[in-house]
């Protein structure tokens, strides 16, 4: 299981900043480990944020993406108190979804 | 006659190589390389990857283990039991009961094996771990020295032991030793000095040390992980070639005693993020 993501969601005027830490070993697959062996590719592949259930945003990322990725978007429209959930998928098939409110 | 021909035209372009050295447009290239590598810093600084050591070490703090099957709440930090808030910054401390002088890992190692009945092997067995692998040290490291963010670098540096703590690091700074024959003041005892792209702090001023001191434990982009003042330490010792230190040694411990006391007065800014 994944270790949960940090969300940050501020609002400025009324486009609301959302900075996002995942917590992901994002393996690109061309790695080898001591023993020359190929580490597999595991990484996150798509990454999605809802604002209020509404989708907002949503993205294809790869290996090139870095150990525990930030993310950052700015939503229009959005107001203090807005719950944003944000979910990434990975190649392996695993998912995790984290919600925070609109400070 | 042609040997000192040769001769004058060396020093002639030594001439020539030293005038371009002189020159400020590569005095003004250096300041934008510094200048970019802060850029770098800064916009590095505002997500860091330690939140999540942190969020974990937070869970594993107040989580019940050990052979007592108890948390680590009950830890003395060294501001009273169950005090975390402010406590790493006024480490490395003489504590009564354990009859030493600890920086914060060793204090957090002697709770593990008296409050939760660890046993010192199992405690010793991985402090350092890795980017895929975090041990739970840098964890409850990186949760116990966040909680002192906003608060100034203050060991107390009063007790007998703290001040000999102190001169111990303060000499060991400046021995020489090993194959080459390495202090660490050769690397951190002069102005201006960079190793690549990495300045180098003059550890035997204060400005350096406040600045330095609070750089760690940090964690590296480069090797994706937390590290922490032991494995700054630890890792000193490395390139300096010389055996490894033992883990939380008195040797070690007295070299972060030096380096928090010269750093008196710092902000601490939590955990940062280095290249």
């Amino acid at each position: 299981m994944a270790d949960p993501m940090k969300i940050r969601a501020q609002i400025k005027g009324d486009v609301a900043e959302i900075r996002v830490l995942m917590s992901h070993p994002m393996e690109t697959g061309q790695r080898k480990d001591s023993d020359g062996k190929i580490i597999p590719a595991h990484y996150i592949q798509t990454v999605t944020v809802a604002l209020n259930g509404k989708n907002v945003v949503s993205g294809q990322t790869g290996g090139s993406v870095s150990r525990n990725p930030v993310f950052g978007f700015k939503v229009k429209g959005a107001k203090a108190g807005d719950k944003v959930a944000v979910t990434w998928k990975d190649n392996k098939g695993d998912s995790r979804t984290d919600e925070a409110s609109i400070a | 006659m042609k040997k000192r021909i040769m001769a004058a035209a060396l020093v002639s372009l030594c001439g020539v190589l030293g005038l371009s050295f002189a020159t400020p447009s590569l005095a003004q290239k250096k300041d934008e390389t510094i200048a970019g590598i802060e850029k770098y810093r800064e916009m590095l600084g505002d997500d860091n990857p330690a939140e999540l050591y942190e969020m974990r070490g937070e869970a594993a703090w107040k989580k019940p283990a050990g052979p007592n099957n108890v948390s680590l709440e009950k830890c003395d930090l060294g501001l009273g039991a169950g005090i975390v808030k402010g406590a790493y910054a006024q480490t490395p401390r003489y504590f009564e009961d354990a009859g030493r002088v600890m920086d914060i890992e060793s204090r957090i190692a002697w709770c593990m094996m008296t409050v939760q009945g660890i046993s010192e092997a199992d405690m010793r067995k991985r402090p350092f771990g890795s980017a895929d692998k975090p041990s739970l040290m840098e964890d409850l490291v990186t949760y116990v020295v966040t909680a002192s963010k906003g608060f100034k670098i203050a060991p107390p540096n009063t007790h007998p032991q703290e001040k000999a703590a102190f001169e111990l690091g303060q000499s060991i700074f400046h021995v020489r030793a090993g194959p080459y024959d390495f202090s660490c003041a050769t690397c951190h005892g002069q102005d201006g000095k960079r190793i690549r792209l990495q300045e180098l702090p003059n550890l035997t001023k204060a400005a350096d040390n406040q600045r330095a001191y609070i750089g760690w434990p940090a964690y590296r982009v480069s090797t994706s992980q937390v590290h922490s003042m032991q494995w700054r330490i630890n890792d000193c010792f490395r390139q300096q070639r010389l055996p490894e230190p033992k883990y939380m040694s008195e040797s070690v411990n007295a070299l972060i005693t030096y380096m928090a006391v010269m750093a008196t007065g710092a902000e601490y800014k939590g955990p940062a993020l280095k290249r």
